[in-house]
C-alpha cells in the first residue's frame, strides 16, 4: 500500500535515530525503537504526528511456554514450537512493551514497540503524555513484572494485592492445565465415516 | 491520577461566598464537614456487573475516586494461550456479553488474515447484519436503562420488550440468545434459516418506531434533560487520550468510526450509513448518539437483506486450523467502542499470545478524572451513560 510507505516514512523521518527497525504485521506498521526513546517517542507521536488516540499498551514474552502432558500425535493440545523466535521488528531478548497509537483524523495508526530487560524490567511511562497509559501500565506491571518509570502508583489492577508472580509470563503455569491435564485425544469424539485422514481435507 | 493538572467538569466552578449565608444559616456550624469515604458497589445497579467505586465525598460533592476492577477477572489473555483458536471463540463470546456476536468477529478475521483466506461475501453479509443486530439488542438496553437510572421506570420496560425481538432473531439463526459462537474461521456455521429475512424486516420496523418511542419519551423529557445536560462532560482531545472509543468519543464530538474509517471489514464498504456526532460530550449526548445509532443500524440490516448475497457460507479451509506465523492487529467498531485483538502466532493450532483490547476497560478509566467535582446523584447517571460491561473491563 503506497499509504503506508508514506506513513512510514513520516513517522521515521519524526524519530529519526531513535527506530531500530520497522516492519509490517498485515497491514499495521509496526515501529521498534530503541527503549531509552520510549517515552520520546510517545510524545513525538502525540504532539508531532496527530496520534491522539491511545490504543492499548501491552506486553509479551517471547519464551516458549513449558507444554505440559504432551501425547505424541495429538493436535488438539495446541502445542507452541520449542525455540525462541521474535516478531515483526525483531528483539533482543525475550520481553518486549508495544503499544498502539491511532489518530482520529486521519484515520492511520501505528504500533511501537520496545525491548524489556530480563534481568531489570525497566520501561519509561507514556503517563504524562497519554492519561489513558495509567490502568494499560498497571495491567502490565502486574501481568509481567514491567516497572514503568514515572508511573504516578503502580498497583495491582486485576489481582488482589497480596498476589505473587505474574500470571503472563511464559514460565508461570496455568494451574488448572497442572492439576487436570487437556483431555486431549481421549476426548475427541470420532467423525462420522471414521476417517483418519484429519488434516488434510478441506472441510464441507 | 495523573500527574498534570487538570480543570475541574465544566459546569462545577461554584464561587463558596455565595453559599457563605446557607451555611450560616445551618445549626450545625461548627460540625466538621471534613471527606467521607463512600464505597458504591460492587453490587451497584448502575454497573453492569461488579464494579466498585471508592469515592471520596466532601458532603454532596465527589473530591476523587477510584474505580475498583478485577472482581471479575477471568485472565482469558492467559486461557488463549493453552486453547486452539476454534476454542478461543467460545471464550471471546464472553468479554462483552451483551454483543457477543460482534467480539467473535475481529478475533475471526485476525486468524482469516494470518490464513489468508476470505469468508465468501454471504458469510460476510450475514455477519454484518449479525454484528449490527448486536448493537441494536445492546442499545436498546442502554435506551431503556438510562431512564431507570434517572427514575424513569417506563422506558426500561420498553427497551427490554423490543430487545427481546430482537434476541429472538439471533437466536433463530445462530441458536443462542446471547452466546452465538457461531463464527468460524473462514466463514459461519449455518446458513439462515427460513423466514428470517422476513420476520428480520419487521423487527427493524419495531425498532424504528422504538427509537422515536424513545425520542419523545426520554430524549424530550424536560426531567431527563435537567438530569444529563452538561453533566460528565468529557472533552473530545481528552477523550481520546483516555482511550476513549465508540459513541462516547462520538458524543464528544469526534467523528471517527471504524465501520466507515478504519481498514475495510465486513459488508460495511457497500453500505450508506451516517456517522453521528454530537459537539456537547454530555451524558444527554452520549444518549442521542446511540439513539440515532440505533435507528442508523436499523436501516443497515435493512440495506444488507436488500443486497444479501446468495452463495456459500464457508470458505475451504482444513479441518485442523494451524495458522502462519506472524501478527496481525484486526479491530472493530463494537457496539461498546473498538474491540481489537493482536494476534500473534507461531505456525501452531492455537495462538501464541492475543492481547484484547476492549473498549470499556479505556472508556472507564477516564473515571477518576469526570467524577471529580461532581454530585453524588451523578455519579449514577454518569457511570449509566458510559455504557460499560463489566466482562468488557476485566476480561
Amino acid at each position: 500500500m503506497a499509504d503506508l510507505a508514506t506513513l512510514t516514512s513520516r513517522i521515521t523521518d519524526a524519530l529519526g535515530d531513535a527506530v531500530v527497525d520497522q516492519g509490517e504485521a498485515r497491514g499495521t506498521l509496526v515501529v521498534r525503537v530503541r527503549p531509552d526513546a520510549w517515552r520520546s517517542t510517545a510524545e513525538i507521536a502525540r504532539r508531532s504526528l496527530g496520534f491522539d488516540y491511545l490504543s492499548f499498551i501491552a506486553g509479551i514474552d517471547w519464551m516458549p511456554a513449558p507444554v505440559v502432558g504432551l501425547v505424541e500425535g495429538d493436535t488438539s493440545t495446541p502445542a507452541q514450537p520449542s525455540d525462541m523466535t521474535f516478531g515483526v521488528g525483531g528483539s533482543a531478548g525475550r520481553f518486549q512493551v508495544f503499544a498502539h497509537v491511532q489518530s482520529t483524523a486521519q484515520h492511520t495508526g501505528v504500533t511501537f514497540r520496545t525491548d524489556v530487560d530480563e534481568a531489570d524490567p525497566r520501561v519509561e511511562s507514556w503517563v504524562s503524555v497519554y492519561p489513558g497509559a495509567d490502568w494499560h501500565e498497571r495491567e502490565c506491571w502486574e501481568m509481567y513484572g514491567f516497572v514503568f518509570e514515572g508511573h504516578p502508583s503502580l498497583r495491582h489492577l486485576y489481582l488482589p494485592s497480596e498476589f505473587e508472580g505474574h500470571p503472563l509470563r511464559k514460565d508461570f503455569p496455568l494451574l488448572a492445565r497442572e492439576v487436570k491435564p487437556w483431555p486431549g485425544l481421549t476426548d475427541v469424539e470420532p467423525m462420522p465415516g471414521g476417517d483418519d485422514e484429519a488434516g488434510e481435507e478441506g472441510a464441507a | 491520577m495523573s500527574t498534570t493538572e487538570q480543570p475541574m467538569t465544566p459546569g462545577f466552578e461554584v464561587d463558596p461566598a455565595a453559599f457563605r449565608h446557607l451555611a450560616d444559616a445551618q445549626v450545625n456550624v461548627e460540625l466538621d464537614t471534613g471527606d467521607m469515604i463512600l464505597n458504591m458497589g460492587p453490587q451497584h445497579p448502575a454497573t453492569h456487573g461488579t464494579l466498585r467505586l471508592v469515592v471520596r465525598l466532601d458532603g454532596e460533592r465527589v473530591v476523587a475516586a477510584d474505580p475498583v476492577i478485577g472482581y471479575m477477572h477471568r485472565g482469558y489473555e492467559k486461557l488463549t494461550e493453552f486453547r486452539t483458536y476454534p476454542q478461543v471463540t467460545t471464550l471471546i463470546n464472553r468479554i462483552d456479553w451483551l454483543s457477543s456476536f460482534a467480539n467473535e468477529v475481529p478475533f475471526v478475521h485476525a486468524a482469516e488474515q494470518l490464513m489468508e483466506i476470505e469468508a465468501p461475501p454471504r458469510a460476510q453479509y450475514i455477519r454484518t447484519a449479525l454484528t449490527e443486530l448486536s448493537r441494536i439488542a445492546t442499545f436498546l438496553l442502554f435506551l431503556g436503562e438510562m431512564g431507570l437510572q434517572v427514575g424513569a421506570l417506563t422506558p426500561a420496560f420498553y427497551g427490554f420488550r423490543d430487545r427481546e425481538h430482537v434476541l429472538n432473531l439471533i437466536e433463530a439463526a445462530t441458536g443462542g440468545r446471547f452466546h452465538p459462537n457461531f463464527n468460524r474461521i473462514g466463514g459461519l456455521k449455518d446458513d439462515l434459516p427460513w423466514g428470517w429475512i422476513a420476520e428480520t424486516r419487521n423487527v427493524m420496523k419495531i425498532v424504528l418506531d422504538a427509537c422515536d418511542v424513545f425520542e419523545d419519551l426520554v430524549v424530550g423529557n424536560e426531567i431527563f434533560q435537567a438530569r444529563t445536560r452538561s453533566i460528565g462532560i468529557i472533552p473530545g482531545e481528552l477523550g481520546a487520550s483516555y482511550g476513549v472509543s465508540g459513541s462516547n468519543l462520538r458524543a464528544s464530538g469526534v467523528d471517527w468510526d471504524l465501520r466507515r474509517d478504519g481498514a475495510p471489514y465486513l459488508a460495511y464498504p457497500d453500505l450508506d450509513f451516517r456517522v453521528f456526532t454530537h459537539p456537547d460530550g454530555d451524558s444527554f449526548s452520549r444518549y442521542w448518539v446511540r439513539l440515532q445509532e440505533t435507528r442508523e443500524s436499523a436501516r443497515m440490516v435493512l440495506q444488507l437483506l436488500d443486497g444479501m448475497p446468495a452463495g456459500p457460507i464457508m470458505a475451504k479451509v482444513p479441518r485442523i486450523i494451524k495458522v502462519p506465523e506472524g501478527e496481525a492487529w484486526v479491530e472493530t467498531e463494537n457496539p461498546l467502542g473498538q474491540m481489537g485483538y493482536y494476534v500473534v502466532s507461531k505456525g501452531a493450532t492455537g495462538p501464541f499470545r492475543v492481547k484484547i483490547r476492549s473498549a470499556s476497560f479505556s472508556n472507564v478509566s477516564i473515571l477518576p478524572w469526570m467524577l471529580r467535582g461532581v454530585y453524588v446523584p451523578d455519579v449514577v447517571t454518569i457511570l449509566a451513560s458510559l455504557y460499560f460491561i463489566l466482562g468488557d473491563i476485566d476480561r
